[in-house]
């Protein structure tokens, strides 16, 4: 029986679906079997960031509809042999995004795969509700900046209270993933540290994601950045998160912060 | 001045930081289904206009939200009826 995920944050543009693309990736690496399901129905964008949006045939939406089997809508990627992705729909009704067919579907997808990762969309509407309704764990994605921060929190309290898990009394495993990080304005005090939001969020850390170019660079070109540019720092990142996420006790670094002596000294660079 | 400089930048994240922290405790509080300061405002309206018809543009309510305390100001204006004698 695989693990549902749920890659969630409430608030939009935080890099939920980058983090599922390249979680997703890296997980597949292992030879794990991965799907990474796309719940953002009406702006769907996981097919893009994974470079299949040119192979899109059904969605979501046609699985939960009975218009496709859930077979046919699973794209396998290109590049690695135990990945796959299920769209989700670009023109459907988001209500067609039923408790009963997403129940049915993540039921299916938990007994072919390893993982079974959501990527949620933004905001609490019924659609993210139903992307984090079956998770067994949730990795919320959060910036170091006061919205983003904010929403996590709100997000936490759905977790802890709108999902399977949490109605029957158990806890959803809540993972902290803190992206666009920049270790030098933290260091000089312009951006919350990981301590900052470590401290309020209070849910244990999955991995601290460095702001970097690799980014835009890999969406570019429809590649996951564990697979285009696995040895950057950025995949690094990702990759120890996936190896935490699968129980591996991987000591948390943060990355790019290698400050001399001075710089630990005087502060930051003397600019 | 670079010393200026550098604690004023500390200052931005700590101000971010307790924000958040205070924010946050009423959120938390709130979404729990129990606004203390919420209900207060309501039950002591209620009270007011169970004795003097109150005009809600003459209602006042301000709230601020602190850590450890909160503050509720409630100014009302209360019409003052010269021509009402006592039976």
């Amino acid at each position: 029986m695989g693990k549902v995920i749920v890659v969630t944050s409430g608030k939009g543009g935080v890099g939920k679906t980058t983090s599922t693309a390249a979680l997703g990736a890296a997980l597949a690496q292992n030879g794990d079997k991965v799907v990474v399901v796309d719940f953002d129905v009406g702006l769907r964008n996981l097919d893009l960031v994974m470079g299949a949006e040119r192979r899109v045939v059904y969605d979501l939406i046609n699985v939960i509809q009975g218009e496709a089997k859930l077979a046919q809508a699973l794209i396998r990627d290109k590049r690695l042999q135990s990945l796959y992705l299920l769209p989700a729909s670009q023109t459907r009704d988001k209500d067609k995004l039923t408790a009963e067919g997403v129940e049915k579907v993540i039921t299916a997808l938990k007994s072919a795969f390893d993982w079974v990762i959501c990527d949620s969309p933004a905001g609490i509407e019924r659609g993210a509700t139903l992307a984090m309704r079956h998770a067994d764990a949730a990795i919320v994605v959060t910036n170091p900046e006061v919205s983003s921060v904010r929403d996590s929190d709100r997000i936490i309290g759905l977790l802890d209270s709108k999902t399977v898990k949490a109605e029957a009394g158990e806890r959803v495993e809540k993972h902290l993933l803190l992206n666009r990080y920049d270790p030098n304005r933290a260091a000089s005090g312009d951006m919350l540290n990981v301590d900052d939001v470590l401290e309020i969020l209070s849910i244990p850390l999955l991995g601290i994601i460095p702001e970097s170019p690799n980014i835009l660079r890999a969406s570019n070109i429809g590649s996951p950045v564990t697979l285009c540019d696995a040895s950057s720092t950025t995949a690094q990142a990702y990759f120890n998160a996936a190896r935490r996420l699968a129980g591996e006790a991987v000591p948390v670094t943060v990355p790019g912060e290698r400050r001399s002596f001075f710089e630990k000294i005087f502060g930051r660079k003397a600019a | 001045m670079k010393i200026l400089g550098f604690f004023r930048k500390r200052a931005s994240a700590s101000a971010a930081r307790e924000r958040l922290q205070i924010l946050l405790a009423h959120e938390r509080a709130s979404v729990s289904g129990f606004d203390l300061v919420a209900v207060l405002r309501e039950e002591i309206l209620a009270v007011i206009a169970k004795h003097v018809q109150v005009d809600s543009r003459h209602v006042r309510v301000k709230m601020e939200r602190g850590m450890p305390v909160s503050t509720l100001e409630v100014d009302v204006e209360i019409p003052f009826d010269a021509r009402a004698r006592a039976a």
